[in-house]
């Protein structure tokens, strides 16, 4: 049982537990791991030569947290079994931690690495925490990203360490903390050279102050700051607390307010009742739909995307030390800065050599951005930028690892683009096309190599933006793929795999999005209700303001291009007489130019343009629709949309329509994604809501026959879901 | 079925609820005592005849708290087989202290009460008993919780007044209660507050400006507009009114009410106990009501409230010669007046608590008793008083005169 944890007693009697699974690169918690540290606890306490307890890792990390992978299978027994039950099994970890600090035996936890969600809880339960001298140790609470709550005293002994107002938004925002500034934050005691750490905790454990009691268990403590619901200070913290929260999730996240809530209830009862309070948040959260998603898409699917699960195996793996970029406009300088931050040189190729250098300038005003702000020292600073080099000669691009073109979006030009690149590079080097919507297959048309032609769509702003989407045309080769996954993990983003389409995945997905609110418009819909309901529904923006950011004329174009390329068979959406109104006889082409569905001022908030009123006079208030069924629009015709990119095989595999779902457009991260949304409403019921969708609203809504025939068999996109139901 | 008639309705005039006010030396007791003893004084009240003493209290913790109604009763020198209960319906508190009591008269249960209300702002803070509404984090979420001045605020970016509407409001607010003071409308029921010497304290509302302008008012801050925006209130007011862009600040000290402290009573009871008592009745309680109206704008309960009574009372609006709606924010008025379609000279015609103040718990009797004063000045028959109330409901009380 204690396998993972080794025990040695020195001659002082200090007890080392070093934590240690086999098999494992990091130490994870799972409902093995405490039973094996109940009994390693249990052995020190039991063992009178022993006079005081450390704690630490036998990995380079210390516990990393919940084993979310393993996590699935807990998540379905959590949400099967009897609440008691359940609520019992979620406790054993709060007990076995509330056993070590009451133990009568002083603890210290050696935090020698990352000691993140469970792994830092371990750390708080002990009487003191002393931390290796290292930046890239990880100290904190982060549940909350993947729909979780801390749940085993992380809601509990925060606050009752540091107050409340400082401990919420370490919980809220689960951001990681250096040991340094967990240190001034008052988490941890003390901060000592990696060596130097076990003598360091048997010094403390050795010396006077050594007390085997917590400060929540003294008979004076009082949390700092004061708690509960008469003390001034905590019910000032938790009135804008709590607005801001809701203001801030739309009232999507519960695990958002699980925390406040635990913190709010558990600070102004003794800390056994906390716990259990805070168990009972935590496993209602188990319970719930979002989490399951989050973790499912957002730790578990995102995981393997980035450990390139999709890759090819058999192609060797490739190395980048300079890449060519075709174009330095804003995607171009973007993908430049990115490629150079992560050590790769970068040729930036554009028409003149002024435009090349603008583009490098973007790179430049990041790093003087950085460097002012102390993120990034000015050596490091200059030797990213001395990375790339502006060009105007294609010649520059003779010894390149990889191609990334993104000159303008027009075919003409990116086949004369293709063609003279081809001329210089090596015979092996992948083309990759950054286009957000031309099909991939048709502009590999221009290449001499099409197997070695790929799409590489990245999305603005690149340096902040986690996804790229690869797109694999029809000609497209194993080795392009394989090379272009390890391009993406070279310059650390995300990647999803899709087959060619007009629009791939993600642009046409997003076009859903925002044609869908541009038509609630032509309805007479009040403009304000549309784009809140698309923020009330989750989505980073609302559907009118992501137009204006990606540009009406950009929208118009694309509407031009399609319609050229199909001919008879394009079928407009009733949104393009919107973008011809606004941009075509209203020149409203949207934020590049200051006017769009929104005016943007030189100075001030934006705000939406009157004149829109004037154009889609908003109905009356007794006909608006309910804002239930507005959000349900806009998240069903992206959701629809991504159930027809699995029916034509653009998608191949619904995590890719998750994963870049939400890392590409922000698509409501609470739902795990496009394809989870339909999963966790379940198809049969998607079917029908979406029928009576297409009868209020058109054919749009009309259910794909995927669905119909994944109803009639009982079929699930992901297996899980339903097990876990 | 019995009726409840009314036989008198007194108040304190209302002092600055801060510490400069001259009511601040007064602790919330004797503030209640204080209009007790003169009501049993005016009508030689034999108190062992009083079943009940009823009085609404918003904040009723500390110095208010202890069922402060039955305490007074008994630190007036009150005999002790008068009862006392303390109620909290908010703002609209001693409206419902007065409906309480119209409805033990009218059951039959009770022939004899007194109702009003007791604050001292300066004393007890708005805030001070806490409470889940808006601290619980679950609560706070699943109602939406708002501050009043955010919604009242809502009301006016939804309903489109601008914050010269609101401060012509104002102006119009001190215009009136100047004017009523000045032609001596109050000075039958204002019960001046004087000290343990006998020395006056306050005879006069103290918080009056007749020289409020629009350009005084319009150099005014807006009182909400940093909590909106700065601690999520605005957001939250927009999740549920989705239809709005951004919540548009009107609201000022100005012309929102003003934070007083004072007390007030009203004598009810049946024909036949007055007859006992040697009262006569001024005016009848016909209908009353409150009501829920949607939480988050919070502010917009009176006219349902008002629609209930009318109702019960089985009348119309039209038949409602004056009306009092308790000025908590000038939104909250002038949207009254337009979903009803009332006149402004027939609505708070003797000003309101934008100029004179509003004591929490004791304005619902307060604003009646002004209303009864002006019905007799004017000799009309039917008045309908009426309170915007925290978590969104109404109160309102319809009087007849006999």
């Amino acid at each position: 049982m204690t396998s993972s944890i080794s025990y040695a007693v020195d001659s002082d009697g200090i007890a080392t537990l070093t934590i240690d699974q086999p098999g494992k690169s990091m130490n994870v918690v799972g409902p093995e791991f405490v039973a094996g540290l109940e009994a390693a606890i249990e052995r020190a306490v039991g063992d009178v030569s022993v006079k005081g307890i450390i704690l630490t890792s036998g990995k380079s990390s210390f516990v990393a947290g919940a084993d979310l992978i393993g996590m699935e299978s807990m998540i379905a027994a959590a949400k099967t079994a009897p609440a008691a039950e359940a609520l019992k099994a979620v406790l054993h970890f709060t007990q076995v931690l509330r056993r070590l600090e009451t133990c009568g035996k002083p603890a210290a936890c050696a935090i020698n690495g990352t000691a993140l969600g469970g792994g830092f809880e371990i750390a708080l339960a002990c009487h003191y925490r002393v931390a290796a001298d290292s930046e890239s140790i990880k100290i904190g609470q982060p549940e909350v990203q993947v729909g979780l709550c801390p749940g085993a005293g992380g809601t509990q002994r925060i606050p009752r360490l540091i107050g409340i107002m400082p401990a919420l938004p370490l919980l809220l925002e689960g951001k990681n903390l250096t040991p340094e500034k967990a240190k001034a934050a008052g988490l941890i005691h003390e901060i000592v050279p990696a060596a130097d750490l076990l003598a360091a905790a048997k010094k403390w454990l050795t010396s006077p102050a050594a007390k085997a009691i917590q400060p929540w268990d003294e008979k004076s403590f009082k949390v700092p700051g004061g708690a509960g619901g008469m003390n001034p200070n905590a019910v000032q913290t938790f009135i804008a607390g709590n607005a801001m929260l809701r203001d801030k999730t739309q009232g999507n996240y519960p695990a958002a307010q699980a925390i406040m809530s635990c913190v709010y209830e558990g600070t102004s009862v003794p800390i056994d009742l906390g716990l259990k309070i805070e168990a009972k948040y935590f496993l209602s959260l188990l319970r719930g739909d979002v989490a399951p998603n989050m973790i499912r898409t957002l730790f578990v699917n995102k995981g393997r995307a980035d450990k390139l699960a999709r890759r090819p195996a058999a192609v060797p793996k490739a190395q980048f030390k300079k890449i060519g970029m075709l174009g330095a406009g804003m995607m171009g300088a973007a993908i430049a800065y990115v490629a150079a931050s992560n050590g790769i040189e970068v040729v930036l190729v554009d028409r003149d050599m002024e435009a090349a250098e603008r583009g490098k300038g973007y790179a430049r005003k990041l790093v003087e951005g950085a460097v002012s702000k102390r993120r990034m020292t000015q050596d490091k600073g200059e030797a990213l930028l001395a990375r790339i080099h502006p060009a105007v000669d294609f010649a520059a691009l003779a010894d390149v690892d990889y191609i990334i073109e993104a000159v303008f979006e027009d075919k003409d030009i990116k086949a004369d683009v293709t063609k003279r690149v081809e001329a210089v590079i090596r015979p092996g080097v992948v083309f990759g096309s950054n286009t957000s919507t031309m099909p991939i297959t048709g502009l590999a048309e221009a290449s001499v190599r099409p197997a070695n032609f790929i799409g590489i769509h990245f999305f603005s702003p690149v340096d902040k933006m986690p996804l790229v989407e690869i797109i694999r045309g029809k000609e497209t080769g194993d080795e392009a793929l394989a090379v272009t996954l390890d391009l993406a993990q070279a310059i650390k983003k995300t990647p999803i795999v899709v087959n060619d389409g007009r629009g791939f995945f993600t642009s046409r997905f997003c076009g859903c999005y925002i044609a869908e609110g541009e038509i609630m418009l032509t309805e007479g819909i009040p403009a304000a209700m549309i784009e809140n309901a698309g923020k009330l529904a989750g989505m980073p923006v609302g559907p009118l303001s992501l137009a204006d950011e990606v540009a009406i004329d950009l929208g118009w174009k694309i509407h031009k291009a399609t319609a050229a390329a199909l001919g008879d068979a394009y079928k407009p959406n009733a949104a393009v007489p919107v973008m011809e109104t606004m941009y075509v006889n209203n020149g409203r082409a949207g934020r590049k130019n200051g006017k769009g569905f929104y005016d943007y001022p030189e100075q001030g908030q934006k705000s939406l343009w009157p004149g829109l009123a004037d154009l889609y006079p908003p109905k009356e208030e007794s006909l608006w629709p309910s804002i239930e069924e507005l959000k349900k629009r806009l998240l069903y015709a992206q959701a629809l949309d991504a159930v027809r990119c699995m029916q034509e095989g653009v998608l191949t595999a619904p995590e890719d329509g998750d994963v870049g779902g939400i890392m590409g457009l922000g698509f409501a991260p609470y739902t795990g994604g496009p394809i989870s949304l339909v999963d966790t409403v379940g198809i049969p019921k998607f079917i029908e809501e979406c029928e009576a969708l297409a009868a209020k609203y058109g054919e749009r809504f009309a259910p794909p026959q995927l669905l119909r025939d994944m109803a009639a068999k009982g079929e699930t996109f992901y297996p899980a879901s339903k097990a876990a139901a | 079925m019995a009726e409840a008639m009314v036989f008198d309705a007194i108040r304190t005039p209302r002092g600055r609820g801060k510490s400069s006010g001259s009511l601040h030396e007064v602790k919330p007791i004797t503030l209640l005592t204080g209009v007790l003893k003169e009501l049993q004084k005016r009508h030689d009240l034999d108190t062992a005849q009083v079943d009940d003493v009823v009085m609404g209290c918003v904040t009723p913790v500390g110095e208010q708290g202890s069922c402060i109604a039955k305490t007074a009763a008994l630190a007036a020198g009150w005999d002790f087989r008068a009862s006392g209960v303390q109620l909290n319906r908010f703002c609209a508190s001693g409206l419902e202290a007065v409906n309480m009591a119209a409805q033990k008269v009218r059951s039959g249960w009770e022939d004899l009460v007194v109702a009003g209300g007791v604050e001292s702002m300066s004393r007890v803070p708005l805030g001070t008993d806490r409470g889940a509404w808006a601290c619980d984090p679950e609560t706070a979420f699943d109602t939406a919780f708002i501050p009043q001045g955010i919604s009242a605020d809502l009301i006016a970016t939804k309903w489109g007044f601008s914050r010269a509407d609101c401060d012509a409001y104002s102006v119009e607010s001190h215009k009136r209660s100047a004017q009523s003071w000045q032609e001596g409308r109050f000075a039958k029921s204002v019960v001046p507050v004087k000290d343990i010497l006998g020395l006056p304290l306050l005879s006069r509302d103290e918080m009056i400006r007749p020289d409020s302008s629009m350009q005084s008012l319009g150099a005014l801050k807006p009182s909400f507009a940093d909590m909106g925006r700065n601690f999520g209130f605005d957001g939250v007011a927009i999740q549920k009114y989705p239809e709005i862009e951004r919540i548009d600040h009107v609201h000022t000290p100005g012309n929102s009410s003003g934070i007083v402290d004072g007390a007030s009573a009203i004598l009810i009871g049946t024909k036949e106990a007055g007859e006992k008592a040697g009262l006569r009745p001024r005016a009848r309680i016909r209908a009353a009501a409150s009501i829920g109206s949607e939480p988050t704008i919070m502010l917009t309960g009176p006219s349902f409230a008002a629609e209930r009574a009318l109702g019960k009372a089985g009348m119309s609006k039209a038949d409602i010669d004056l009306w009092e709606l308790n000025e908590a924010f000038a939104a909250v008025v002038l949207r009254f007046m337009q979903v009803l379609d009332i006149p402004h000279d027939k609505i708070n015609v003797c000003g309101g608590a934008i100029a004179m103040g509003h004591p929490l718990g004791a304005t619902g009797a307060m604003i009646l008793g002004i209303l009864l004063d002006e019905m007799e000045r004017r000799g009309a028959a039917t008045g309908l008083a009426t309170l915007c109330i925290g978590a969104g409901m109404g109160t309102a009380t319809i009087i007849e005169r006999v």
